[in-house]
C-alpha cells in the first residue's frame, strides 16, 4: 500500500493545460515555489487540441477589455516565446507575419469589414492594425495557394501569427521544472479546503498538498473545484473538431483563421463549434463540412489526404470571454479559464502570474470576474 | 533483394518506376516489383529523408508509399500492377498543385 | 469470408469491404491466382481457393481495394475506393480485420531490406518471389518456422535462423500441453517444420536477445547477441523478423469498443460475448481481430457472428441458431484449447518492449525511444500525452507500429502495468482519405449523401474476412 504523499508549496496550480501551465511557468519564474497538479491521460485536455493561432483580429466584440488584453498578450508573445526557447531549448515555431480571415462571397467581405471597423471603434486606438484585401491583393500574398472562385478577399491582421500549440505546452511544462517548479501528473484533485491557517489543503487521491494560495485552472473540471472555494463558475463545453492533412511542401505562408500550414508541412483545418455536451467523438459530417470549406478557400487542397481528425471541448463562458476570479469567501483561491489559451499564454505568464504572486487580481482584470454573469440567485 | 521463382511469362506487363520500364506479372503488387529492383526503396521520409522500402506488405506500416499514375501516397503493397502504370518514388513532402484562380 | 458465406445462407444482404485487392486476407493472400506455388505453400493454403470461389459465387457484394476510414454507430461505413467516397448503411457490422505482426523495434529496423516474416510470405504468395541471397530470419513463433520451410521448398537459402524464443520457455508451456493435444494436428505440423529446419542444416542460434540491423541505405550486416553473451556480426542483405501477431484493433478502438489486456498474449483484444458481439450493439468482431486464435478458429468465429446477426435481424430463431452453433463451438473449443500452449511457448521476450534509446519507435515520425523516455519523466503522462508531446502516433499508420511500444515504455518508466497505461485514442480516419472525397459527402453542398440502397444488410469489415 503506497503511503500518501504530502507536499507543500507556496502556490498550487490545479491543471497543467495551456492556462495552468502558463500561469505556473510565470510563477516559477518569479521565485514562487509552485506545484502543478495535472489530471489523467483520459481527461478532456483542451490543450491537446488547440489550433495554434496567436491571434488578435476579430476578437473582443462588445468587450474592449478583452480586445486590449489580447493585444497586450500578442505584443508580449515574441519575448515570451524567445524566453521559453532559451529556457527549454524547445522551438515553439512561432511566426508573426500577420494573419488572414478569408471571405467567401461578396456579403461576407462587407460583413467582415463592418465587424472589424466596429471592433476598432470600440477600442478607440489610433492606428488600425488590419486592412481588407481584395481578391487581387490576396492572390499576391499567396502565390502558391491560389484561392477558389468564391473567395472575394480577406481581412489581414498585422499583429496575428501562429505557433505550435503542443510545443508551447511541452515547453511550458519543461520550463516549470527548469525554474524550480514541481509537476505531478495523474493527480486529479478531489477537494480544496481551507486549512484554518489562511492556506489550503488540496487532496488529489494519492496524496495532498498544502499551499498558501491555489489557482484553479482545470478547464471543464474547474466548476466543481471552484464551487468548493465559493466561486460559482458558469462554464459549459463546446465541441470543436479539427482536421490535419499529410505533410505538404510549404505553400501557405500566412495562417488563416480556419486554415494554417504547420512547420512540419501538415495543414490544419478547423474548427467546428458544436453543442455536443461532453461528447468528444469525431463525426463524418464535420470532416465533410470542414473539407468542403477548405477546398472552397484553396481548391488544390482537394488532393491532400486527411491523416488525423480530433475533437475536444472548449471551455466556454456565457459571453465566450475569460473568467479571472478571486474568491472572497476563501481568500487566496483563484479561478482562471478561457478558450484562447495559446494567444493569452504570454499575458497569463506575465500579468496573471504577477497578480497571483502578489496575492490579488488588479482592478483592470475586474471586468473578467464571473459576477458579470450574475443573475439574481433563486432563493 | 527479392527475385521471382519464375518469369512473368507471356502475360507479362510493363510498368515504369521513375521512368524506367520493368516487367511485372498480372496480380502482383507494385511493392513486390519495387523489391526486385536494384533500388528497392519506395520513398524518402519527410523528417530525415531516409530511404524506406516495403516492410509489412499488408497495409499497416505505410512505408511502401509511392506515387502511382499521378496519385501520391499510394500504399503500393495493396495495389496490383496494371500495364503502363507509372510509379514514381516519393522524395519528401508532397506538392499540391496551384490552380489558376 | 466465413461470416459472409454464413450470412448469405440466411438470406442476409452482405457487403464486404476489403482493403486487399482480392479475397483471402493474409493467410490466403492471392489464393485465387495461379496454382503454381501450391506445393510450396502447403495444403492449408490451398484450402482457401475453394472458399474464395464459394465467396465469389455467394451473392455477396464484394468491394476489394476499398479503404474503410470510418464507421459511425447505427451504422454508416465510410469507404474510399478508386478515389471515390461512399457511405454504406447497414444494420449490423462484422469487423474481420484480422491481425498484424507485433511491432519489433530494434536499431536499424527501418532500413530497406528489413521486413516482417509475414511480408516475405505475402511476397511468396502474391508474387512468387523469395529473397535473392541467403536470408536471415529472426523471431519466435509458428510463422517463421512455417516460412522457413516454405522458403526451403522453393529453393531459397536461409543464412541463419535466430530463435528469439526465450530459452527454457518450453517448461512454462508444458502444463498447457494436454490442451494442445486436442489440436494435435497442428502440433504434428509444427514438429514437422522443426524437423525440416533441423535436417536442412540451417544454422540455428537459440536464445537470441538482441538484434541490430546495420547499413546506410539498406541493411548490409546484422549484429546479434544471445543470452549467454555470444555476439556476432554477419553479412546480411535481407532480414525477416517476427515476434508473434496481435489483433488489428484500430477499427474497434475508433468505435469505442471495450478492450481488455491479455497478459498471456501481451496485447489488447476487444471484449466480445460468445457470439463475437462487442460492447457496441450489433457490432461484431470475428477472427484474429477478436483475439489471436489462428485461421481455423477465425472461420468458426465468423460463422458464429453471422448466426447471431441472422437472429438479430429476424432471419432465424434463437433456438435454430443455438442448435447450429453447437458443432461450431465444439470445433472452436478444440482450436482454442491449443492456444495457451502456443502462447506460453512463444511468449515474447521482454527486450522488444524496452528498445534502446536510439531505436526509432515511431517509424512514421522517426521518434526514438529516448525521446519518449525524456517526456515520460514529466508528470505522469499517458500514451496520448506522449503523442501530443512527441508526435509519436501522429503519422499515417496512426500508432499501428508504435502504440504498444509507447505503452510499454511508459509502463516501465512509471512502474505501471500496460493494462493500466492504456493505448492511443484512435480516431478516424482509419486510413488516409482525400479532402476532396470527404467534401463530396458534405450535405450542405450535395443534395443527399451518396449511399448504397438502404436495405437491411451486413457489412463485413475490411481485411482478412476469414
Amino acid at each position: 500500500m503506497q503511503k500518501k504523499s504530502s507536499l507543500t508549496a507556496d502556490i498550487v496550480v490545479i491543471g497543467a493545460g495551456t492556462v495552468g501551465a502558463a500561469i505556473a511557468y510565470g510563477l516559477a519564474g518569479r521565485n514562487v515555489h509552485v506545484l502543478v497538479l495535472d489530471g489523467g491521460d483520459d481527461d478532456f485536455r483542451a490543450a491537446n487540441a488547440n489550433f495554434g493561432l496567436v491571434w488578435v483580429q476579430g476578437k473582443g466584440m462588445d468587450m474592449p477589455a478583452y480586445q486590449q488584453l489580447t493585444r497586450d498578450s500578442v505584443d508580449l508573445w515574441p519575448d515570451f516565446s524567445a524566453e521559453l526557447t532559451d529556457t527549454t531549448a524547445i522551438d515553439l515555431q512561432y511566426e508573426r507575419n500577420g494573419g488572414l480571415s478569408i471571405c467567401l462571397g461578396e456579403a461576407e467581405f462587407e460583413q467582415q469589414r463592418a465587424m472589424l471597423l466596429r471592433l476598432h471603434n470600440q477600442l478607440g486606438s489610433a492606428e488600425p492594425d488590419w486592412e481588407m484585401l481584395d481578391r487581387g491583393a490576396l492572390t499576391k500574398l499567396l502565390p502558391k495557394a491560389l484561392p477558389g472562385p468564391d473567395v472575394t478577399g480577406a481581412s489581414f491582421g498585422r499583429r496575428d501569427g501562429h505557433a505550435n500549440p503542443l510545443r508551447l505546452l511541452a515547453a511550458l511544462h519543461a520550463g516549470i521544472l527548469r525554474k524550480g517548479g514541481q509537476f505531478r501528473g495523474g493527480s486529479i484533485v478531489h477537494s480544496v479546503q481551507t486549512d484554518g491557517r489562511g492556506g489550503f489543503t488540496i487532496d488529489f487521491g494519492t496524496g495532498r498538498a498544502s499551499a498558501a494560495r491555489v489557482v484553479i485552472a482545470a478547464g471543464l473540471g474547474s466548476k466543481a473545484l471552484a464551487a468548493q472555494v465559493g466561486l460559482d463558475i458558469p462554464i459549459r463545453p463546446q465541441r470543436g473538431q479539427i482536421l490535419v492533412t499529410e505533410r505538404l511542401e510549404p505553400f501557405l505562408p500566412l495562417p488563416m483563421s480556419g486554415l494554417r500550414q504547420t512547420r512540419e508541412g501538415t495543414v490544419m483545418i478547423g474548427a467546428t463549434h458544436e453543442e455536443a455536451g461532453f461528447d468528444t467523438s469525431t463525426t463524418s459530417g464535420a470532416a465533410a463540412a470542414l473539407s468542403a470549406t477548405a477546398i472552397r478557400c484553396i481548391p488544390a487542397l482537394s488532393e491532400a489526404t486527411l491523416v488525423r481528425q480530433w475533437a475536444a471541448l472548449r471551455i466556454l463562458t456565457p459571453d465566450g470571454y475569460p473568467i479571472y476570479a478571486q474568491s472572497q469567501s476563501h481568500p487566496g483561491a483563484f479561478a482562471t479559464m478561457c478558450h484562447s489559451g495559446v494567444t493569452l499564454a504570454a499575458a497569463h505568464a506575465a500579468l496573471l502570474a504577477d497578480a497571483i504572486a502578489a496575492g490579488r487580481l488588479p482592478p483592470s482584470l475586474d471586468v473578467f470576474h464571473q459576477r458579470r454573469f450574475d443573475v439574481p440567485k433563486a432563493a | 533483394m527479392f527475385r521471382k521463382l519464375h518469369e512473368p511469362g507471356p502475360g507479362a506487363l510493363t510498368i515504369t518506376i521513375d521512368g524506367v520500364s520493368v516487367s511485372a506479372e498480372p496480380g502482383e503488387s507494385i511493392a513486390a516489383v519495387l523489391l526486385r529492383q536494384a533500388e528497392p526503396w519506395s520513398r524518402l521520409t519527410p523528417v530525415t529523408q531516409s530511404k524506406r522500402a516495403p516492410y509489412c506488405m499488408m497495409g499497416v506500416c505505410f512505408d511502401c508509399l509511392a506515387e502511382v499514375d499521378g496519385v501520391a501516397s499510394v500504399q503500393t503493397c495493396l495495389k496490383p500492377v496494371c500495364d503502363g502504370m507509372r510509379v514514381v518514388r516519393q522524395t519528401g513532402k508532397r506538392r499540391i498543385g496551384a490552380l489558376i484562380a | 469470408m466465413a461470416a459472409a458465406l454464413a450470412a448469405r445462407r440466411h438470406g442476409l444482404q452482405v457487403i464486404v469491404i476489403d482493403d486487399q485487392p482480392a479475397p483471402g486476407g493474409q493467410i490466403w493472400r492471392s489464393v485465387e491466382m495461379a496454382a503454381r506455388r501450391d506445393n510450396i505453400l502447403g495444403p492449408a493454403y490451398v484450402e482457401g481457393r475453394a472458399v474464395a470461389e464459394a465467396f465469389r459465387a455467394s451473392g455477396v457484394i464484394y468491394q476489394p481495394g476499398a479503404q474503410l476510414w470510418q464507421v459511425e454507430l447505427g451504422f454508416r461505413a465510410f469507404v474510399s475506393r478508386d478515389r471515390q467516397a461512399q457511405v454504406i448503411e447497414a444494420e449490423a457490422v462484422i469487423l474481420a480485420t484480422g491481425a498484424q505482426e507485433r511491432p519489433v523495434p530494434f536499431p536499424g529496423w527501418t532500413l530497406p531490406g528489413v521486413l516482417t516474416v509475414g511480408a516475405a510470405q505475402i511476397l511468396l504468395k502474391n508474387a512468387g518471389q523469395i529473397p535473392t541471397g541467403p536470408v536471415w530470419i529472426a523471431g519466435s513463433g509458428p510463422l517463421p518456422l512455417l516460412y522457413t520451410v516454405q522458403l526451403l521448398r522453393a529453393g531459397g537459402q536461409v543464412a541463419g535462423y535466430l530463435d528469439t524464443t526465450p530459452a527454457g520457455q518450453w517448461r512454462a508451456a508444458l502444463p498447457h500441453l494436454p490442451g494442445a493435444l486436442r489440436a494435435w494436428g497442428d502440433l504434428v505440423k509444427g514438429l514437422g517444420w522443426t524437423a525440416t529446419l533441423r535436417t536442412s542444416k540451417t544454422p540455428v542460434i537459440r536464445g537470441v536477445i538482441e538484434i541490430e540491423a546495420l547499413g546506410k541505405e539498406r541493411i548490409e550486416a546484422l549484429r546479434y547477441r544471445t543470452k549467454d553473451g555470444a555476439m556476432a556480426t554477419v553479412e546480411a542483405k535481407t532480414l525477416l523478423v517476427h515476434e508473434g501477431v496481435v489483433p488489428s484493433l484500430h477499427a474497434a478502438l475508433s468505435l469505442d469498443c471495450t478492450v481488455a489486456w491479455h497478459p498471456a498474449q501481451d496485447c489488447y483484444a476487444p471484449v466480445v460475448d460468445r457470439w463475437g458481439e462487442s460492447s457496441q450493439v450489433n457490432l461484431f468482431i470475428a477472427g484474429d481481430g477478436a483475439g489471436i486464435a489462428g485461421a481455423k478458429a477465425a472461420q468458426l468465429r465468423g460463422e458464429l457472428a453471422a448466426l447471431r446477426v441472422a437472429v438479430k435481424l429476424g432471419r432465424t430463431s434463437e433456438n435454430a441458431a443455438a442448435l447450429a452453433a453447437r458443432p461450431i463451438r465444439r470445433k472452436l473449443g478444440r482450436e482454442l484449447a491449443g492456444r495457451p500452449f502456443l502462447d506460453a511457448l512463444f511468449k515474447p521476450r521482454p527486450q522488444i518492449f524496452a528498445p534502446t534509446d536510439e531505436t526509432i519507435v515511431c517509424r512514421c515520425e522517426e521518434i526514438t525511444a529516448g525521446e519518449i523516455r525524456a517526456v515520460a519523466k514529466i508528470g505522469q503522462p499517458g500514451s496520448n500525452q506522449i503523442k501530443a508531446a512527441t508526435r509519436a502516433g501522429m503519422g499515417p499508420c496512426q500508432g499501428r507500429q508504435c502504440g504498444y511500444t509507447v505503452t510499454r515504455i511508459l509502463g516501465a518508466a512509471q512502474n505501471r502495468p500496460p493494462s493500466e497505461v492504456g493505448f492511443f485514442h484512435i480516431r478516424p480516419p482509419l486510413k488516409p482519405v482525400t479532402l476532396g472525397e470527404l467534401a463530396s459527402l458534405d450535405q450542405s453542398v450535395t443534395a443527399a449523401p451518396k449511399s448504397e440502397p438502404q436495405d437491411r444488410g451486413v457489412t463485413v469489415g475490411q481485411g482478412q474476412a476469414e
